[in-house]
């Protein structure tokens, strides 16, 4: 009973919930070796356990059927889920009965990969030195596994262990290759204990960007070094100057002041009077191609005989009510010339005004300074062309400097400084003297010539000459004479280009003076010239020896210096305003009427005539005042009593210059016509033109 | 600052003189008499014009520098004064 004591056991344990399909192998071989549980038996009671129930013979001898299924004994039977879509719990309806009995982990590999062919080349070599050996032990070997796996588990990490270094040597000795066992071959890998990650991000405020782009030219690379070169200059100068530390205060300041910029009109200042001077020429554009170009073709009929082209018109609005007084070309900038206004007569005595107009803007004037008293006279100076000199009518004389702004003249005589008591009606500057001191003499009808010098800020007069009427003949015939003590006034003079000291004085009466700088008392020479006062007595810029003059008598006469009397008188038919030498030629001179008539002569070409006679005012009213003739270019400016000055172009028949020998200098003129005057009893004798 | 004013003025009311404009170093026209949208139009367009004339002289000879620029058409003349502070540009009819 042993036996079914022990099967009762074995079956009372599995009862309860579980078929005798599940045991262990070993069991069941006992099972098989043991006698089947079919025979009733006898079973001592008292060996087994001491819980073992106590079962009544019946109990004993009741058949139990045992059924071999396929189910999972230790299957759930009752496996429920949560649904999802029903939202309950339901009851699955088949479950799973498979059960892992053995699970065995190897590896797969390709047959043609490197490890199977090693393992095959090894496996080929095994064969080779005991075939049947290796090959029963490696069967035996598997069996054993298959029995006893667990068992066998220690092996294998042995041969695992084994394994690895025999891995490892195969992986330095390339030639080996590894010899992977089938079955119980594993890898082992363990794992470490990671560390949990943690990422720690910062962010940061992204810097300033600012979008840049340029293009790199020639020029902005040569400006980059021009820039460069600037800095180490200034440098270099900061360092030298580091005495005057003020200096650099004020410099500092400067620079900061040029730095700030504003939205200011004045940087436009530059370029809108060059706009100015652009709109006008494309206004003009007529006059200023005339001006430049033209020439007329006309002269050629017309005989000997020139013409006027009338070019601009310059006026100003302020200036309608006063005459053209003075005109005067700047000798540096030949397209500035100076007007002054004032007026001539007496009654009328107002403000004057200087201004200064540019051949390139005819529409308004560069420079203006209002005066109080009306201009008589100005000259601009040779060599500083900033320095103009004016007398006025009240009898002072003013030097205006144009570099410095602001309306008042830089140096005005006062009655303290010896101004005139008459109105000043030359004034004429003269080479620096020995003090390299600006000086310029001035003429008025108070009968004085006075010398002005420019000392550092003062204006100091010299009385060069006191015009009296009988000043040459304190010897005269008539003896112990008293010389008269009756002054005249001067109306004009004018100095000798080459000789210094010699100057011609032309007076109320008419008559003209010779003088030297030197001489004080004394006249060098009398010319009894006009029968009413002299408006304009000039030298002849190229012949030493003539001078020319005009007054309101009509009359213009040419003077040789050394002769009393005139070379040549022409009556003009009208007061003369104004006479000037051509600076071309020496025998070309112009005159002004005060019927606004422009007369022109060339005692070369016609000497009894004027080869061109020309009316140039709008309205026959107007008087001509005075003429200048431009220093290079064929114009000639004429003023006249309604403030305006016109600009005339000569044609090519009044600009005759004399046929020159090649090799020689200006030939002197027509000495043919000399000798032929000579014989003349006038003694005329023509000007003798001299290079220049 | 009121001479320029008055020089500008000259020019508006010379013969033929259509329009002036200044612009300044930022595009922005700062005086013009010409209306809004004409003046937006002619400082953008011109910018670019100088712009180019003036990398052209330039890359000739980079001592060069361009002073002015008078662009002559069918209808009128506009002449344009660049610097690096500002623009001037005067649009003139001569022959009207």
């Amino acid at each position: 009973m042993p036996v079914s004591n022990s099967n009762a056991t074995t079956h009372t344990m599995k009862v309860p919930g579980t078929k005798p399909t599940k045991g262990p192998k070993k069991k069941k071989d006992e099972e098989e070796a043991v006698d089947p549980a079919d025979g009733v038996d006898e079973c001592p009671q008292g060996n087994g356990p001491e819980d073992q129930p106590e079962l009544t013979e019946d109990e004993l001898n009741e058949e139990i059927t045992r059924i071999l299924t396929a189910n999972n004994p230790h299957a759930p039977q009752n496996i429920a889920r949560y649904s999802f879509k029903e939202r309950s719990y339901k009851p699955i309806s088949v479950v799973d009965q498979m059960a892992v009995l053995f699970v065995l982990e190897s590896s797969l590999l390709h047959e043609d990969s490197d490890e199977a062919r090693r393992l095959r080349v090894k496996q080929g070599l095994l064969k080779e030195n005991a075939a049947i050996d290796i090959g029963a032990e490696s069967e035996e070997d598997r069996t054993e596994t298959l029995a006893t796996p667990v068992e066998d588990g220690g092996d294998v990490e042995e041969a695992g262990e084994e394994d690895r270094p025999d891995s490892s040597a195969s992986k330095a000795d390339k030639k080996e290759p590894k010899l992977t066992n089938q079955f119980n071959f594993s890898e082992r890998a363990s794992q470490t204990l990671n560390n949990p990650q943690m990422e720690r991000i910062c962010q940061t405020e992204p810097p300033p960007r600012n979008n840049f782009s340029a293009t790199a030219n020639q020029w902005e690379i040569y400006d980059a070094y021009f820039q460069e070169l600037q800095k180490q200059e200034k440098n270099k100068e900061k360092q030298k100057g580091t005495q005057a530390k003020k200096d650099n205060d004020k410099s500092k300041k400067k620079v900061v002041l040029t730095e700030t910029q504003t939205d200011d009109l004045s940087k436009v200042s530059d370029a809108s009077k060059i706009f100015e001077r652009m709109v006008n020429q494309n206004t003009l554009d007529d006059i200023a191609q005339d001006f430049k170009y033209f020439e007329d073709a006309s002269d050629e009929f017309r005989d000997q005989e020139g013409t006027l082209l009338p070019l601009w018109k310059f006026q100003f609005d302020k200036s309608r009510r006063l005459t053209v007084t003075a005109l005067c070309w700047n000798n540096k900038y030949q397209d500035l010339f100076a007007v002054g206004m004032g007026s001539y007569d007496f009654r009328r005595q107002g403000q004057g005004m200087l201004l200064f107009y540019s051949m390139k803007n005819s529409a308004y004037p560069e420079y203006i300074y209002p005066t109080t008293s009306g201009v008589q006279c100005l000259d601009i100076h040779q060599q500083h062309s900033h320095l103009v000199a004016v007398g006025f009518y009240d009898g002072c004389v003013a030097v205006y400097s144009l570099k410095q702004e602001g309306q008042e003249p830089v140096y005005k005589s006062t009655a303290k400084t010896g101004k005139h008591t008459d109105p000043v009606w030359q004034v004429c500057w003269q080479n620096d003297d020995m003090d390299n001191n600006h000086n310029f003499y001035s003429v008025s009808s108070d009968s004085r010539v006075v010398c002005w010098t420019l000392v550092k800020n003062e204006l100091i007069f010299t009385d060069t000459i006191r015009l009296s009427v009988n000043g040459a003949l304190s010897n005269g015939p008539e003896g112990g004479h008293l010389p008269s003590i009756t002054a005249a006034g001067g109306t004009s003079f004018d100095f000798h280009n080459q000789i210094d000291y010699l100057f011609l004085v032309g007076t109320e009466k008419g008559k003209i003076h010779k003088c030297s700088k030197t001489y004080s008392s004394r006249f060098l020479e009398t010319y009894d010239a006009h029968t009413m006062a002299v408006d304009a007595v000039k030298w002849n810029p190229f012949h030493p020896k003539v001078f020319i003059s005009c007054s309101f008598d009509w009359t213009v006469k040419i003077w040789d210096h050394t002769i009393n009397t005139p070379m040549f008188t022409f009556d003009l038919n009208a007061a003369v305003g104004d006479v000037a030498w051509s600076p071309y030629s020496s025998t070309v001179f112009a005159a002004v009427t005060t019927d606004g008539k422009v007369h022109v002569f060339d005692l070369s070409i016609n000497k009894y005539e004027a080869i061109c006679q020309q009316s140039v005012v709008a309205k026959k009213k107007t008087k001509l005042t005075h003429i200048e003739f431009n220093p290079i270019y064929p114009i000639i400016i004429v003023g006249d009593d309604r403030g305006c000055v016109t600009s005339l172009k000569l044609s090519p028949n009044l600009r005759k210059k004399p046929k020159s020998k090649k090799g020689q200098e200006l030939p002197k003129g027509p000495e043919a016509e000399v000798a032929k005057m000579e014989k003349l009893l006038s003694l005329l004798r023509e000007p003798e033109q001299s290079a220049v | 600052m009121a001479e320029v004013e008055e020089t500008l003025k000259r020019i508006q009311s010379q013969k033929g003189v259509q329009g002036i404009i200044v612009v300044n170093s930022e595009g922005i026209p700062i005086k013009t008499t010409l209306d809004n949208s004409s003046t937006v139009q002619y400082a953008g367009l011109i910018h670019q014009l100088v712009l180019k004339a003036r990398s052209t002289i330039r890359d000739i000879d980079p001592q060069n520098d361009l002073l002015f620029l008078r662009v002559r058409s069918k209808k009128n003349e506009i002449m344009i004064a660049p610097d690096k502070d500002y623009f001037l540009i005067v649009i003139q009819n001569p022959s009207a």
